[in-house]
């Protein structure tokens, strides 16, 4: 919504300057967006002498010039008109200036081969008038002297751009802002002098709103204006609509607009004679057509509602009138509108035809239903005023009639909510100056609301106000108190931030990627779920919500592989979408590392990262937030997009409720279809709700502190196993043989091939063992070594190698 | 001279000679050994007379005692010059590089969701959560944004059905629905999150961070809105003064509504929060709207209090001269690196937020 102070002063009286009005209108809610002078960019246009003229080498009918432009500098410009000679003083715009008509920047150019340093410009460039044969001719003994000096005057005129709250369609006029601002101090409201039509003629074109269910116009207020003759608008009003950014187009349209952005009251103007016997505001029905202003078709759906005549629709009512019956310069009658649009129904015609205007945007908004005669008045008689004509009676259809909404407000909400106290008085003040009528009755105040207000509806709107009005920075600051009933964080909240800071303390950095992904990437990660997509993506490569972070981590993996770096560790912990409702989502922290370890270094050997990387640092992160590894499970069946052979899963225990993590390989097909290069790629993915927390606090979770003195002696132990045989199930055999004794139990050494038979492998082991009774002596370690060798011999089918 | 006097002498001027550590065990097991000097005179004893005995044993045990301090010390300072000779050789060029070690970074979202969460829970506030997935009434209609409401326009919703009836949430807000909904008042919460708009450019990024704070109880009211955005701002850019402006703004689901500047300048190109004459949008806020607290089955006859949303990228960015929002959710490792927190550096009320 744009203003100028100088609009602003035909509705208040005021003394102060224009930057108390920003800060004041800030203050009130009316946030000043930008603020702009008219005329800048204009200073750019100086007036120039041309000082030597020759023929183009390469074009006959343009000229090279020499210009002086003023403080001794002088330019090369090409120029085609025919009056560029010797002498003339005429309007230069240099590189940067940006040409009023076209409103295209000029810069340096080369023409056929000869560079020109700006323009020499026709009045029809500079919106001075439509003369385009030959630039300006300024008169020498009037300009002589001012050579180099501007051309176009300094306007002192702002241009300010309000934004506007959407609760506030009566601030869409300048009067509304004007009310605003004396109501808060700022100027006094003047009054409105309203000249009624008072006319004998008769309203000759019937107009009839139909009575049907969800019929969106309510009031359709209209007079004719009888031989007119439409023209150009005087130079008053074509200012006006210019300093608030507007485009004049003819006196008729012209009033239109500037009664609306006065009042906030749109109108529309109707050529009569197109007019096929009266108005009908109907439903539309589904499939009608019509031609807007804006040049396109639209295909209407059912129950819109639209201005007809006999012959079908000339417009949609408060959104877009149409071609067949719009105004020309040429027109003669006109059929002016002022209707009550309802804004529901407003809303839902342009977001199913997808049409944005001006009027819709106030319609939507809500207009004063009782501004349809002010502007019929204020519009007709301009238009008699300036195109002549005879004005009609008015004629008022309607299917509704407008409701007074009154409200009881109780004054001492206002310090409840905004914790400062204004009188009652000052209450009444500010709400009369809002276009409240006020009634004390009792404790309450009985208050009507102002019809230009549709936002206001029960007693904390009138709380808004007032504080808004006395002022924001009237409200007192309680300091908060520093006192916590509750814990800050969830336990599941607080291992969140565990796992995040420890998984980075293990090298790796945090990523945040978008939570959609590009279903190309995704469909090799999503597994068994079905794509859930967004209906309206930003775009192609963002369409779905992601089924896991890999989807968006691989392809920034790859990314940074591709700007040369080699040994890379990137991780996100964050939501993963299991299905389209709400809550069908996992947290899951999911990590990649590429590369080498040790690359390039000069005392260790460089090695691809591999599987047990990426295992000891899930094993570590989880053992770090308190779980026990004694008891973790694993085994190797993993989604497909892990290296078959080289990816594991893990539980918490051998109960195997829900896998807690993944890790492994990623499957090298996956890296060649997306193209990622590097020696060696590995991530993991732990699934955050499927860790079980304890109630417990930190103190209970601990067992007794209880340590053997006892001697404790090391055996190692080689064992051939078959080649299936996994080292966990080795492990839990050996561990549950005495649990009692069997303190730690190490693998050192795995090995096939040569002196070991095909399809078995060697491992071996270090147990410790240790009694918390007493020292064990040969006997007693001799005992445990043969009931290992034994155990492990019965149970799993290993030989002792000897 | 005794025989004990002369060992000793003859021993102890042999010791003083520069010998090698198989020259000295040879004195040790010709004074020590089985059939050594010394262990020869401790034999005697018995023979001797009751009167010399005394005399004799503790002259031979302090002569005993000499020759074996003499000789350990003698030991000690071969050992000790071999292990000096052995280091001489092992010396290493030092200044050769360290193993090779990696860094790991927090985010700098994570880290001022950690620092906000930091100073909210200094007053009373916890943690709460919501889906990123909503339904159509909690994102809005349950905010007192109805379908025809024009509010709805400033939110380029991402939907996930046609009917539009599952959205990504656009705010943080729908989490003061689910509290409000699930538990009885008072509440004091923060929210923070991921929010989602279909919006993409220099300054917008269709996926950024919201914190929601909410605070409901008896008689909250805009003044303690106020000192608790005062109190938060002042803690999270950590400087003493600033300066704070309430704006009268408008947002369906709080009544009256403002918008929050704050002071700032640019000194050198580097922007400094609390000063200056210029001012910054940080945040929006407001009483929450009865309408809102209906709702949720709250009475706001009863109970009252204040909303408040947050920009968390912005406030990162401002904290830590971050110029690009783009930027944060690039994944660019040199970004990362660069602007990233070391794990160790958790934001708490005893140390301080930041370093």
């Amino acid at each position: 919504m744009k203003i100028t102070f100088d609009w602003l002063k035909e509705h208040l009286k005021i003394n102060s300057k224009e930057k108390d009005l920003l800060e004041k209108l800030t203050n009130i809610g009316l946030e000043v967006e930008t603020v702009e002078n008219l005329s800048s960019g204009t200073e750019l246009f100086k007036i120039a002498k041309v000082i030597k003229t020759k023929k183009h080498p390469n074009a006959d009918r343009l000229k090279i010039c020499d210009v002086d432009i003023g403080k001794g500098e002088f330019k090369k410009v090409v120029c085609g008109a025919p009056n560029a000679r010797e002498g003339l003083i005429t309007i230069y715009a240099p590189p940067g200036a940006v040409i009023p008509k076209t409103q295209t920047k000029l810069v340096v150019a080369k023409i056929r081969d000869v560079i020109s340093y700006g323009m020499l410009c026709s009045e029809s460039e500079l919106n001075l008038s439509d003369e385009s044969e030959g630039i300006v001719e300024l008169s020498t003994s009037k300009y002589q002297k001012k050579i180099g000096h501007r051309y176009f005057l300094e306007s002192k005129t702002n241009t300010i751009d309000l934004s506007i709250t959407p609760n506030r369609p009566d601030c869409l006029g300048v009067r509304g802002v004007a009310r605003d601002l004396a109501a808060s101090g700022f100027g006094k409201l003047i009054n409105s002098k309203e000249k009624k039509i008072k006319s004998n003629i008769k309203h000759s074109l019937k107009v009839k709103i139909n009575k049907e269910k969800n019929q969106g116009c309510s009031v359709f207020g209209s007079c004719l204006i009888e031989n007119v003759k439409n023209t150009e608008s005087p130079q008053w009003l074509k200012d006006k609509l210019i300093s608030v950014g507007q485009k004049p187009i003819s006196a008729i349209v012209d009033i239109t607009n500037y009664v609306m952005l006065d009042i906030n009251r749109p109108l529309h103007a109707y050529d009569a004679d197109k007019i096929e016997k009266g108005l009908i505001i109907r439903n539309s029905k589904s499939g009608e057509e019509f031609s807007a202003l804006d040049n396109k078709s639209y295909k209407l759906e059912k129950d819109m509602c639209v201005i007809s005549d006999a012959n079908g629709i000339l417009g949609l009512g408060g959104i877009i009138g149409g071609t067949r019956s719009g105004t020309e310069l040429d027109t003669k009658n006109i059929l002016l509108e002022s209707a009550y649009f309802k804004p529901r129904s407003i809303r839902n015609t342009a977001k199913k035809l997808n049409i944005d205007t001006d009027a819709k945007f106030r319609f939507e908004r809500g207009i004063d239903p009782l501004s349809i005669e002010e502007g019929l008045n204020k519009a007709a008689f301009l238009i008699k005023e300036i195109c002549g004509g005879e004005i009609s009676k008015i004629d008022i259809q309607k299917t509704e009639s407008y409701k007074i909404n009154k409200i009881s407000f109780n004054p001492s909400l206002f310090e409840k909510i905004s914790g400062f106290k204004i009188s009652n008085r000052e209450m009444i003040k500010i709400l009369d100056d809002l276009g409240f009528k006020s009634k004390k009755e009792r404790k309450y105040f009985s208050l009507t609301i102002p019809s230009w207000r549709p936002d206001i509806t029960q007693e904390i709107d009138i709380v808004e106000e007032l504080v808004r009005i006395s002022g924001f920075e009237k409200i007192k600051i309680v300091d908060p108190i520093k006192e916590r009933t509750r814990s800050t964080l969830t336990k599941s909240q607080k291992l969140f931030h565990f796992l995040q800071r420890s998984i980075a303390s293990k090298g790796y950095l945090e990523a945040i990627t978008w939570s959609f992904s590009d279903s190309n990437y995704n469909d090799h990660f999503k597994g068994k779920c079905e794509d859930i997509r967004i209906v309206n993506p930003i775009s192609s490569e963002l369409n779905v919500l992601r089924n896991s972070i890999y989807s968006n981590l691989i392809m920034y993996m790859r990314k940074n592989l591709d700007r040369g770096f080699k040994d890379l560790s990137i991780f996100e912990i964050g939501p993963i979408f299991t299905g389209p409702n709400p809550g069908e989502q996992n947290t899951v922290i999911c990590g990649l590392s590429a590369g080498k370890k040790s690359r390039l270094s000069w005392i260790d050997k460089e090695r691809d990262i591999d599987v047990f990387d990426v295992k000891r640092d899930v094993v570590q992160t989880l053992v770090e937030a308190g779980y026990s590894s004694e008891k973790f499970f694993i085994d190797d069946k993993t989604p497909k997009y892990y290296h078959p052979g080289k990816s594991g899963r893990l539980f918490l225990n051998q109960d195997k409720d829900q896998a807690i993590a993944y890790f492994g390989e990623i499957h090298p097909n996956i890296l060649k279809k997306i193209d990622l290069k590097t020696e060696s790629l590995v991530g993991f993915e732990i699934f955050m709700d499927n860790l079980k927390l304890t109630d417990k606090t930190l103190n209970n979770q601990k067992r007794k502190f209880e340590v053997s003195d006892f001697q404790k002696s090391e055996r190692d132990f080689a064992f051939i196993v078959s080649k299936d045989l996994k080292a966990q199930d080795l492990i839990n055999v050996v561990s549950n043989i005495d649990q009692k004794l069997i303190s730690n139990i190490r693998i050192f050494d795995v090995y096939e091939g040569e002196n070991i038979p095909e399809n078995q492998k060697s491992i071996a082991i270090n147990i410790t063992i240790q009694s918390n009774e007493k020292t064990l002596n040969d006997n007693d370690l001799e005992k445990i070594n043969n009931l290992i060798i034994k155990t492990v011999e019965n149970k799993t089918g290993a030989k002792i190698r000897s | 001279m005794s025989d004990l006097k002369k060992i000793k002498d003859d021993f102890l001027l042999k010791l003083e000679k520069k010998l090698s550590l198989s020259e000295i065990n040879e004195i040790k097991t010709n004074l020590f050994g089985k059939n050594g000097l010394i262990s020869s005179q401790f034999k005697k004893i018995g023979s001797i007379s009751e009167s010399e005995k005394k005399k004799f044993a503790s002259e031979l045990n302090l002569i005993k005692d000499e020759l074996q301090n003499q000789i350990n010390s003698k030991i000690n300072e071969i050992q000790s010059e071999e292990i000096n000779k052995k280091l001489k050789k092992e010396k290493v060029d030092i200044t050769l590089p360290e193993r090779t070690f990696v860094q790991g970074k927090i985010h700098p979202v994570s880290q001022t969701i950690d620092e906000i969460s930091s100073i909210f829970s200094e007053i009373g506030f916890s943690v709460e959560e919501g889906p990123d997935v909503e339904t159509e009434y909690n994102n809005f209609t349950a905010l007192n944004t109805p379908d025809n409401h024009p509010a709805r326009d400033m939110h380029d919703t991402f939907y996930l059905d046609e009917k539009k009836e599952k959205l990504l949430r656009t705010h943080t807000s729908p989490v003061q629905i689910r509290t409000m909904l699930k538990d009885k008042p008072p509440f004091k919460i923060i929210a923070p999150g991921r929010t989602y708009r279909s919006d993409s450019d220099q300054t917008h990024s269709p996926m950024f961070h919201q914190v929601e704070g909410l605070h409901i109880d008896k008689d909250i009211n805009m003044g303690h809105l106020k000192g608790c955005l005062n109190y938060f701002i002042k803690e999270f850019f950590e400087v003493k003064k600033i300066k704070m402006r309430f704006r009268p703004s408008h947002f369906p689901f709080t009544e009256p509504s403002a918008e929050v500047d704050i002071g700032y300048e640019i000194k050198d190109g580097k922007i400094f929060i609390g000063e200056g004459d210029k001012w910054l949008e940080i945040l929006g806020c407001g009483m929450v709207h009865p309408k809102v607290l209906k709702n949720v089955k709250v009475d706001s006859t009863k109970y009252q209090g204040y909303a408040f949303g947050i920009g968390i990228d912005r406030l990162a960015m401002l904290k830590y001269g971050i110029n690009d929002l783009r930027a944060f959710f690039d994944c660019d490792y040199r970004w990362l690196n660069h602007f990233g927190f070391d794990p160790l550096d958790v934001p708490t009320n005893y140390r301080g937020l930041s370093r």
